[in-house]
């Protein structure tokens, strides 16, 4: 790869040296796997919740990449989160199936429901494999089917008590 | 009666089916854990051995565990009889299916009990030639959506020279209104190893790798143990069954990208880069996984293969309509009385499916449209459920079957916000390489929204050539399915429901024929 000029700039020092040094050793662990990328991706994702712009570059110095190849498999997957994870997620199905079963007032109760709230957070997810029983979605992870905004309240009500 | 079965399933599980396990146990019965017998809308179904055979009882949640063990739900609707006689089961005819919800998923005894493994044994036993002659034999077709022909593809990656080749097996089964992957490999994973496996013998490869979307916990979870329990068995590693053939297998989770469904954008993501479509040719067969010669087949495919081995080509070829062969595995879904999986032979009607097995909507509301073969499939009105389903007769009506999906809509439907839904789904999730899906979708979220805003009939018009303009243009030019396809839901939705977009039925048809000279035809020149 081309560099500028004979000395290229040393990398800034990680934000945090204790992260950087788990990412590093997830990423070794992982480097001799064939495409190694995703699986370290998805472990750092794992671990940390997030991946940084420090992470990415950890990533790539261990897997001999870019930072931009990295960058750009961080920002095309949207299960790489590049923020921090809220203390709850709510994910809804938005998938046809679903929406023929009333899944876009559901996802529209469920925002008016957490708007403003930062501790929460409400996504959009395409398919979760329950389209017959609809409308799905998961909350904190855990899948549930057949949502009424009346059951996310139940699932939600020990969250800010 | 000491014995009760409960489904592990997802769908079962997130209906509480965990829960009520723990409660059956907590009383002192034996659980165990099936797949899903695909009635979904029983779902928790319980089963209770008894003499009879396994007795389900529907919908049971962790409070009415104490009455069903007390017999009080014996003699009410709940109880559904002995599961292996409902009709919803015996009118089907599972093959790919036919341990789903039978076994526990990852008991390899009971695999081999119900007939698992016959079928790698016996392709241990011919020569690589004669496997694949026997899958081109049986006609399966790819069932991911493209319903091109396994054999030929798999003879292309048996006569192709290289130091390593490769099994990819595309479980990213992203489309809406699709779960038979999920529910086969929660079920009965097994059935997809043996059939990797046999692939892997046909064609010489050592390695094999399973896509599985990240969407997919539970899947994910029991297909790694079913590897792991593989490798203990010697099923699959250095010697499978003691063959001296070697075939590894490993699971990689997508990362929420529906375009990786597509089959060369697959490829990408298994090599660890963003998941863009790639020009076809190469074709994966002769350059796939790392410019290597690659299978890549669907689930179902590569689900359906050791039941053509085991029983021969010939019977899998006996079964089905036209070129469609065998049998294949029907989702019903989204507003429908009992939605499920529905496996048989091809040729089946919609009607049969959607009315038969789906017994209408679960509104109970007028059936309106139902959608077939995923948000990239048509809109078919219930005056077409007379088509059976077949790939050709699906394509000549504009239509098609994919990957066997059926979403069902009641008579609330806007057909004009679905249409604008798949433009923008494709706006959302393209992967951006090509220009006419990835603009083109934009375009089309906004001329749907001028046509669906216009109260006048000449702007509408105008915005209708428009719109059918953009539909060719993506549909002829875009590099993979996702583009190509977008325009099916679109033009279906606008062909039987103008009244949905404030169209006269003939102003939607002389829209489609006003377009003089499409953009896609330059030998005079650009359009105007």
């Amino acid at each position: 790869m081309r560099q500028r000029g004979p000395h290229p700039a040393p990398a800034p020092a990680p934000a945090d040296p204790e992260r950087a040094a788990s990412v590093q050793s997830i990423a070794e662990q992982l480097s001799t796997v064939r495409g190694p990328l995703l699986p370290v991706l998805h472990e750092v994702v794992a671990t940390h919740g997030h991946v940084t712009d420090d992470d990415v570059r950890v990533v790539a110095e261990v897997l001999n990449l870019s930072r931009a190849d990295v960058h750009g498999v961080v920002t095309f997957y949207s299960d790489l989160r590049r923020t921090p994870a809220p203390a709850h997620r709510v994910a809804l199905c938005r998938g046809e199936a679903c929406q023929s079963r009333g899944a876009e007032a559901l996802f529209a109760a469920a925002t008016d429901r957490w708007a403003g709230l930062r501790d929460v957070e409400v996504a959009e997810v395409f398919c979760l494999g329950l389209c017959a029983i609809g409308p799905s979605g998961t909350v904190d992870g855990t899948l549930h089917a057949a949502l009424t905004p009346e059951r996310l309240d139940d699932l939600s009500g020990p969250w800010f008590r | 009666m000491t014995t009760a079965w409960v489904p592990c399933d997802a769908a079962a599980v997130a209906l509480g089916a965990d829960a009520v396990a723990d409660a059956i146990a907590a009383a002192g019965l034996t659980v165990r854990r099936n797949g899903s017998r695909g009635m979904l809308w029983l779902e928790p179904l319980v089963e209770l051995e008894t003499e009879r055979g396994r007795v389900g009882y529907g919908n049971i949640t962790e409070a009415e565990v104490g009455p069903l063990l007390d017999g009080a739900l014996d003699h009410t609707a709940r109880c559904v009889g002995v599961v292996d006689e409902h009709e919803w089961l015996t009118r089907q005819h599972r093959v790919t299916f036919a341990r789903v919800g039978v076994v526990e998923p990852t008991d390899l005894a009971a695999y081999r009990e119900h007939g698992g493994l016959r079928g790698l044994q016996r392709a241990l036993a011919l020569t690589p030639e004669e496997v694949v002659a026997e899958v081109t034999t049986s006609g399966l077709r790819g069932r991911g959506g493209a319903g091109f022909p396994a054999g030929i593809k798999w003879e292309t990656v048996r006569t192709a020279a290289a130091d390593v080749k490769f099994v990819c097996c595309n479980a990213d089964e992203g489309d809406s209104g699709t779960f038979a992957d999920r529910m086969l490999i929660e079920g009965d994973p097994f059935t997809l190893v043996e059939g990797m496996t046999i692939a892997a013998v046909a064609v010489g490869a050592t390695e094999g790798y399973v896509y599985l979307r990240s969407e997919y916990p539970h899947a994910v979870r029991t297909l790694r143990r079913a590897i792991d329990i593989a490798y203990a068995h010697g099923l699959l590693g250095e010697s499978v069954l003691g063959s001296g053939r070697r075939f590894d297998l490993d699971v990689r989770v997508g990362a929420g990208a529906y375009i990786c469904g597509e089959e060369t954008s697959m490829l990408e993501s298994l090599e660890g880069r963003r998941g863009e479509v790639r020009a076809k040719p190469p074709i994966p067969a002769l350059e796939g996984l790392f410019g290597r010669p690659t299978v890549v087949n669907n689930v179902l495919t590569l689900g359906a293969v050791p039941m053509v081995l085991a029983d021969g080509g010939e019977a899998y070829a006996g079964l089905g309509v036209g070129r469609s062969r065998g049998t294949q595995v029907f989702q019903l879904a989204g507003n429908v009385a009992r939605g499920g999986v529905v496996e048989a032979d091809f040729g089946v009607s919609l009607g049969e499916l959607v009315e038969g097995f789906g017994e209408g909507t679960a509104s109970g509301r007028p059936v309106k449209a139902v959608q077939v073969g995923g948000p990239l499939g048509a809109y078919l009105p219930p005056h077409r459920f007379d088509l059976p389903m077949d790939y050709e007769a699906f394509a000549e009506a504009g239509a098609m079957i994919g990957h066997g999906g059926v979403v069902v809509w009641d008579d609330s439907l806007d057909a004009s916000v679905m249409a604008r839904f798949a433009m923008e789904f494709c706006a959302k999730e393209s992967c951006g390489k090509c220009t006419p899906c990835r603009i083109g979708s934009t375009r089309g979220v906004e001329v749907l929204d001028r046509i669906r805003a216009s109260t006048d009939d000449g702007v509408r018009r105008t915005q209708l050539v428009l719109l059918e303009d953009l539909c060719t243009t993506m549909a002829k030019g875009s590099l993979c399915a996702m583009g190509g396809l977008t325009p099916m839901p679109v033009r279906s939705a606008l062909e039987h429901f103008p009244e949905d977009f404030g169209v006269r039925p003939d102003d939607a048809h002389d829209a489609a024929s006003a377009i003089p000279r499409s953009a896609t035809v330059t030998t005079e020149g650009a359009r105007p």
